[in-house]
C-alpha cells in the first residue's frame, strides 16, 4: 500500500527500526509510563543514535537528511507504542519544538540545542499556549523585555507538554507591544534557568505525558538565544504548527486502526445471543464505517506528505487532514468503547484510553474550531 | 425548570430542600471524593434522614411517600454537584431493591428492606457477567439447590456498589439453559465463598463498581426472590425503571454541563471579545439547549407514562437513547468550548464527559435499546 511513498528499501529497513524500538522498549512499559505520568527519559539517547529524532534535518547537525515520507514512518509506529501521551511527547521533541529551530535559527543556537537535541541528550518542549490564550495566539501576553544582552523574561503558559522532562523550551513571547503581529519573537529559554518553575497538570487522558503550567519569573536568556529574527516569532510559529499538525493528521489513523484491529480481534471471539459480535450485522456495518473513515483520513495525510515532501505549501490540506483524521479517531474510539460494553469503560482496555486520550486531539495543535477558521479563510470566504 | 403539569409544589418544596443540602454537604466535597474512589458511608445514613432513600417505597418498611417525579427531582439536583458515579451509588438500592418489594415475601421484605432504607446497609443488583452483559438470559453463574440450601458459584462483573455492598440481589441460573432458568437471590457479602474487586474505570469514580465472585456460597432458600425460574420477567420489569432513571440522568448531566459552559463563554475571552460573542459558540449553545429540552420534555413524558401503569417498554428505550445521544453530545460540546481546561481534572465539564460515556452501555446499551424498539415496531 501506497507505495510510491513508503516503497524502498530504506523505506522499509526504517520502518523495522522504529517498529523494533517502539514494540521492545516503549509498548511494554507502557502503563509504567501511565504511572509515572512521562516517558523514561533514559530513552532519549538511544532513539537519538536510531535516528528517530532527527528525521528531516541536516546531516551537518547530526540529522538523517530525509524526507517527510520517512516522518510519516515514525509518527505511525509510534502509534503503535500503546501510550498516546508517550507518542505526543516524543513528536512534541521532534516535529513541534524544533523545527523552528532548524529552520531558522542561527548556526551558533543549532550547534548549542539541535546538535543535542538530535542526539537526544537535550529534550525540548514547546511553549505558545498561555493561561488567558490558547487558540488566540496572538492573545499572548509573556513578555520578553531587553536588557543589554539579555532578554529578561516574564509570564506564564499552559497545557505544555514535556513540561518536566524538557531541558529547553521553544518559548512564544512578546517582545514589541506596540508592533502587532511583528511583535512575537521565539526565544529558547534553557529548563535550568533561574526563575523558572513548573506545574504538573491531571488530565483526562494521556496520561503517559507531563503536561504542565510553566511560570517565568525575571528568567534572563541570552539575545543571541533568539530563533531567527526577532519580531518573526508569530510567523515562525505558524510556520511550525504546519509540522505540529502533520504529526496528528498521519497519528490519528493509524493510532484508530490498531484499535480497530484490537477490537475486531475481540468481537470475533466475543459471544453474545449464541454466535460472535462480528456475526451481527450492526457489528459488521460498524466495522465498515471505521475502515472507510480511517482509509480515507489515512490517504488526505498521505496527501499531505506528499505536498509537504515536493516542498509545496498544504497549510489547508494539513488544517483540512487535522480535523478530519481527529473526528476518524474520535468515531472509531467511541464506536470500539461501545463494541467492548462494559469492557470498554474500564482504563485496562485500550479501547477507553482511546476514548480519553483521542478527546485532545480536537483541542490541541490548534482545535476544531480553529482548522475550520483556517480552511475558511483560505477558500476565499 | 420543571414543567407545571408535572411538578407540583410538594415537588418544589423537595426540590428546594435537596438543593440546599448538595450545595453545603456534597459539592463542596464531590471533587476530592471523586479523586479518592469513594464517598463516606454516613453519606447513606444522611440521605435516609432526608427521606431520600425511601423515597417511593412502602412506608411499613420504612419508605417514604412520593412519586415517580420526586425521584426525578432527587436525581436532577444530585447531579447538581458535577458526578454521575456519586447518585448511582448511593441510590443503587434503586434497581436492587424494587424486585424484592415487588416479587419478594413479606419475610424477605421485612429481612432486607428497612436496613437499606434507613441506610444502615448497603446493596445491589448483581446481573451482568464477564461473559454476559447485554445477552442476560445466557448467564453462567449457578445456584444449586442442597436442601434449604442454594450453593452459588460463578461471577458478576460491573456491580454498582459491589464491594461496599451488604447484599446483592442476584441473578442466577437454577434451572436449564436460556430465559426459563434464571432466578434471583439475595445474596449476603459476608456469606463465606463470596469476594470483590474493585474495577477502575474511565469515569464514575466516586462509585465503586466490582467484579464479585461466588465459590461455594450457601445461601439460605428463603433468599429466592418470588418463584424459582421466573427471574428473566423480574429483571425485565425492574430494567424500565432503571433505563428510565438513566435517561433523568444523562438529562440532568447535560443541563449541569450547559450551565458550566454558558459560565465560561461569558468570562473567556478570545479575539478581542468573550467567547460568547462568536456565531459558531453561539450556535453550539443553541443546539445543546434545544436537544436538552427535547431530550427533557419526552423524558418527562414517559415518566408520566409509565407512572400511569401503560406499558411503555418502547418508549423507555427511545428516551434512554434520546437522553444519552443528548447528554454525549452536550458533554463533548461543553469540553470543546472550555479549550484547554475542557480536558484537565477538576473541570466539572471534564468529568461529566467521562462521566456520561458509561450511559449508553449501563443498564442496557443503545444496541440493545434499538434491538427492543425494532422488535416492537416491526412485530
Amino acid at each position: 500500500m501506497s507505495d510510491d511513498l513508503f516503497g524502498t528499501e530504506e523505506h522499509r529497513i526504517f520502518r523495522q527500526t522504529v517498529r523494533k524500538f517502539v514494540q521492545e522498549e516503549l509498548a511494554p512499559r507502557a502503563r509504567e509510563f501511565d504511572k509515572m505520568g512521562r516517558i523514561d527519559k533514559s530513552l532519549y539517547p538511544k532513539m537519538g543514535k536510531l535516528g528517530m529524532l532527527g528525521i528531516r534535518y541536516d546531516p551537518k547537525y547530526g540529522g538523517a537528511g530525509l524526507d517527510y515520507s520517512f516522518s510519516a514512518i515514525l509518527f505511525e509506529e509510534l502509534a503503535y507504542c500503546d501510550n498516546a501521551g508517550v507518542a505526543m511527547g516524543i513528536t512534541v521533541h521532534t516535529d513541534m519544538a524544533t523545527p523552528a529551530l532548524h529552520q531558522f535559527g542561527s548556526e551558533e543556537l543549532k550547534q548549542q540545542f539541535l546538535v543535542p537535541a538530535i542526539k537526544g541528550e537535550l529534550v525540548a518542549a514547546l511553549g505558545v499556549t498561555e493561561p488567558g490564550a490558547g487558540s488566540d495566539v496572538a492573545g499572548i501576553k509573556t513578555r520578553a523585555v531587553r536588557d543589554g544582552d539579555d532578554w529578561v523574561i516574564n509570564g506564564s503558559k499552559i497545557f505544555i507538554t514535556n513540561a518536566a522532562v524538557a531541558d529547553f523550551i521553544c518559548l512564544l513571547c512578546v517582545t514589541d507591544p506596540d508592533a502587532r503581529y511583528n511583535g512575537y519573537s521565539m526565544i529558547i529559554v534553557p529548563t535550568d534557568s533561574k526563575g523558572f518553575s513548573y506545574t504538573l497538570i491531571d488530565k483526562i487522558g494521556n496520561k503517559g505525558s507531563d503536561t504542565g503550567e510553566l511560570v517565568f519569573e525575571d528568567v534572563r536568556v541570552p539575545r543571541w538565544y533568539t530563533i531567527g529574527e526577532e519580531g518573526r516569532g508569530f510567523q515562525q510559529q505558524m510556520i511550525q504548527f504546519q509540522d505540529e499538525r502533520l504529526v496528528a493528521a498521519v497519528m490519528a489513523p493509524a493510532g484508530a486502526k490498531r484499535l480497530f484491529d484490537i477490537t475486531k480481534e475481540y468481537c470475533e471471539n466475543r459471544v453474545a445471543f449464541g454466535k460472535p459480535l462480528s456475526k451481527m450485522q450492526v457489528t459488521r456495518h460498524k466495522f465498515a464505517d471505521m475502515l472507510t473513515r480511517i482509509t480515507a483520513a489515512r490517504e488526505l495525510a498521505y496527501h499531505c506528505v506528499r505536498k509537504r515532501m515536493r516542498g509545496e505549501d498544504a497549510t489547508l490540506e494539513i488544517s483540512m487532514a487535522k480535523l478530519f483524521s481527529t473526528e476518524v479517531a474520535r468515531f472509531v474510539a467511541d464506536t470500539c468503547v461501545q463494541l467492548h460494553g462494559g469492557y470498554g469503560y474500564c482504563t485496562e482496555y485500550a479501547a477507553a484510553r482511546a476514548f480519553v486520550d483521542t478527546r485532545l486531539l480536537s483541542i490541541g495543535g490548534g482545535t476544531d474550531e480553529i482548522m475550520k477558521q483556517i480552511v475558511a479563510k483560505m477558500i476565499g470566504l | 425548570m420543571g414543567a407545571r403539569e408535572y411538578f407540583s409544589e410538594s415537588h418544589e418544596i423537595f426540590r428546594q430542600s435537596v438543593r440546599r443540602f448538595v450545595a453545603e454537604k456534597i459539592t463542596p466535597n464531590i471533587e476530592q471524593w471523586e479523586e479518592a474512589g469513594g464517598f463516606p458511608r454516613e453519606l447513606y445514613l444522611e440521605a435516609a434522614r432526608q427521606g431520600w432513600l425511601g423515597l417511593g417505597f412502602p412506608e411499613e418498611y420504612g419508605g417514604t411517600p412520593g412519586d415517580i417525579f420526586h425521584s426525578i427531582v432527587l436525581t436532577e439536583e444530585l447531579i447538581r454537584a458535577g458526578s454521575l458515579g456519586l447518585p448511582a451509588s448511593l441510590l443503587s438500592h434503586g434497581i436492587a431493591l424494587p424486585p424484592i418489594v415487588t416479587f419478594g415475601s413479606e419475610e424477605l421484605k421485612r429481612r432486607f428492606v428497612p436496613g437499606v432504607l434507613s441506610g444502615e446497609r448497603i446493596c445491589a443488583l448483581g446481573i451482568t457477567e464477564p461473559n454476559a452483559g447485554s445477552d442476560v438470559a445466557n448467564l453462567q453463574t449457578r445456584a444449586v439447590r442442597d436442601g434449604d440450601w442454594y450453593v452459588v458459584n460463578g461471577a458478576k462483573m460491573f456491580i454498582t456498589s459491589g464491594v461496599r455492598a451488604d447484599f446483592i440481589t442476584a441473578a442466577v441460573r437454577t434451572g436449564g439453559p436460556g430465559y426459563g432458568g434464571i432466578s434471583l437471590l439475595v445474596i449476603e457479602t459476608d456469606t463465606p465463598g463470596f469476594s470483590a474487586r474493585n474495577l477502575k474505570k474511565m469515569g464514575w469514580w466516586c462509585s465503586d463498581t466490582a467484579e464479585i465472585f461466588f465459590d461455594d456460597c450457601k445461601v439460605p432458600a428463603s433468599n429466592l426472590v418470588g418463584e424459582e425460574n421466573q427471574g428473566f420477567g423480574y429483571i425485565m420489569s425492574n430494567f424500565q425503571a432503571e433505563r428510565l432513571s438513566l435517561a433523568v440522568m444523562c438529562v440532568a448531566a447535560a443541563q449541569v454541563a450547559f450551565e458550566e459552559t454558558i459560565r465560561h463563554v461569558k468570562t473567556r475571552e478570545a479575539f478581542g471579545r468573550p467567547l460568547v460573542a462568536s456565531q459558531v459558540v453561539r450556535h453550539k449553545l443553541v443546539d445543546m439547549a434545544t436537544k436538552i429540552d427535547a431530550a427533557r420534555e419526552y423524558t418527562y413524558r414517559v415518566a408520566d407514562l409509565f407512572q400511569s401503569g401503560v406499558n411503555c417498554v418502547k418508549q423507555v428505550s427511545m428516551a434512554k437513547n434520546v437522553a444519552v445521544e443528548c447528554c454525549d453530545f452536550v458533554a463533548d460540546e461543553a469540553v470543546q468550548l472550555h479549550g484547554g481546561m475542557g480536558y484537565m481534572r477538576g473541570t466539572v465539564v471534564e468529568r461529566i464527559y467521562r462521566d456520561c460515556r458509561v450511559m449508553g452501555i449501563g443498564g442496557g446499551t443503545n444496541e440493545i435499546m434499538k434491538e427492543i424498539i425494532s422488535k416492537l415496531i416491526l412485530a
